[in-house]
């Protein structure tokens, strides 16, 4: 088995900046913005990319998170998994444009279940998807609006994204 | 989690963990679209062989937040009723597919029975059995009080420090008992008040202090004050003289309530009896928990059928 860095910090730093201009473009401005991480490291991101936006559009930009646990299709497969908060920002998501943020884009089933979490909670004008890694390998019509990297990878590889406030260290690595 | 059949063999940890789960299901009831699709497809049967209305209807709650298909069986007007056996009535479910059963029962150890028999594969919660346990209770009992003390910042905490008083037919109460254990794993100092008739033999075995004066336990500042139904089908086995005796030496009066500290809580299981064990001032004031207990049930519910029926299960119907 061997390890391989495919993103150090800086690259992850460098990518962040690069997603959250792409936001701030798409959406022509901060306004109506709101930047949902989906647990756990999601959140994370989500926090980084909304300082960014916040930053670069000159106006703060709600973040918050979005689990998605109850209402994943592939619960019985594996075991009970606690679920996370969900933290949804004051001024709620009505009406507005929702950025979903997610570290790795595989399968596409966690995106489908926020999707429908999403609808339980309120109706955004726009949802966006942004992650960090794009590993390929879809089971459902889902895409990234804003990737970090896009990451060719097989199916037996594991993904590993490491944050500094959760894991201590910043890294994306690969595991074949 | 394969069963909740009790809170004594419940451990810190899982009892933590559901009450941390109850949280999340806590939030989603305050969303526009209330139901979530998590237990799609499952089947929860409601076996009722003892009469109840709030704790079947928040299971059925808890079961139809999470999507669950829910059947209600009670004992009235049933096959029980014509004489068929427990086993029998088990393997029905079986049969038809239950993937929990929910068991309230007059004999203590029902649930276990019905959960070690091998007679279904569904996961059971014990709903209330005999004088035995409600376990489903002193948990939305126990995230009622951890609610009222750490607001939003509940989460992985216990209850350490709590002082709770229980007070009244502690002999009868299979809620006291699931709450004595429950709170004594979550680390709070329990003591029951209650007529010397209405203690239990065996209690000495049990982490509590026993008292016999409620005017000295209210003196003493507990953060809780738990006042259990007095059962007015038990009155006539003479455990204490009238009515109005016990109302005026253990019932929860205004006078009790304004002695009580500033932030403590009256909590009470439900139904209550107005002026015999709680006074409508006490069971109406800013203090009493006992909607705020209604509300919990349905989210601590949903929190046990999720953990119980979510995840996959092993070749035994062990839920990992």
């Amino acid at each position: 088995m061997s390890t391989r860095t495919v993103l150090h910090e800086a690259d992850i730093a460098r990518a962040l900046t690069r997603i959250s201009h792409e936001i701030l473009e798409s959406n022509r401005g901060p306004e109506d913005l709101v930047v949902l991480g989906i647990p756990t490291r999601g959140v994370t991101l989500a926090e980084r990319i909304g300082v960014l936006v916040s930053e670069f559009g000159g106006m703060p930009v709600p973040t918050g998170s979005l689990d998605v646990t109850m209402y994943r299709d592939d619960l019985h497969r594996h075991p009970t998994r606690a679920p996370q908060p969900t933290q949804i920002p004051p001024g709620g998501i009505d009406g507005k444009t929702v950025v979903l943020v997610d570290d790795v884009l595989f399968s596409g089933r966690t995106i489908r279940a926020a999707l429908d979490a999403l609808q339980d909670i309120g109706r955004p004008a726009v949802v966006r998807l942004a992650t960090l890694v794009d590993r390929g390998h879809r089971d459902l019509p889902i895409r990234p609006d804003f990737v970090g990297k896009n990451l060719p990878s097989s199916h037996e590889e594991r993904v590993n994204v490491h944050l500094a406030e959760i894991d201590g260290d910043e890294a994306v690595t690969i595991e074949s | 989690m394969r069963h909740l059949l009790d809170t004594k063999t419940l451990s810190r940890e899982d009892a933590i963990r559901i009450l941390d789960v109850a949280e999340d299901m806590a939030e989603t009831q305050q969303r526009e679209v209330k139901k979530l699709p998590t237990l799609r497809g499952k089947t929860v049967v409601n076996l009722f062989f003892e009469d109840s209305t709030r704790t079947r209807i928040s299971f059925e709650a808890a079961a139809k937040r999470l999507s669950a298909d829910v059947i209600n069986f009670s004992a009235k007007g049933s096959s029980i009723s014509k004489g068929e056996s427990l086993q029998d009535t088990a393997q029905t479910l079986q049969a038809m597919g239950a993937d929990a059963v929910v068991i309230r029962h007059g004999a203590s150890g029902a649930p276990r029975t019905l959960a070690t028999s091998g007679w279904i594969t569904a996961g059971v919660v014990n709903a209330g059995d005999g004088t035995h346990e409600h376990p489903t209770q002193a948990l939305l009992d126990a995230f009622t009080m951890r609610k009222r003390r750490h607001g939003d910042d509940s989460r992985g905490r216990d209850l350490a420090g709590t002082r709770v008083t229980i007070v009244g037919d502690i002999l009868h109460s299979r809620v006291a008992r699931s709450n004595v254990w429950l709170l004594h794993s979550l680390g709070a100092e329990v003591t029951l008040v209650a007529p010397p008739t209405l203690v239990p033999q065996d209690v000495s075995a049990w982490p509590v202090r026993v008292g016999y004066d409620l005017d000295a336990a209210i003196a003493d500042g507990p953060d809780v004050l738990m006042m259990l139904r007095i059962q007015l089908e038990r009155m006539n086995a003479a455990y204490f003289p009238t009515e109005r005796e016990y109302s005026r030496t253990w019932g929860l009066d205004p006078m009790r309530m304004d002695a009580l500290p500033a932030d403590s809580i009256v909590m009470h299981p439900g139904p209550m009896n107005r002026g015999l064990e709680i006074s409508a001032e006490a069971a109406d004031s800013a203090r009493s928990t006992v909607l705020d207990q209604v509300a919990n049930g349905v989210s601590v519910r949903m929190a046990a059928l999720y953990l119980l029926l979510a995840g996959e299960r092993d070749h035994e119907g062990e839920t990992r």
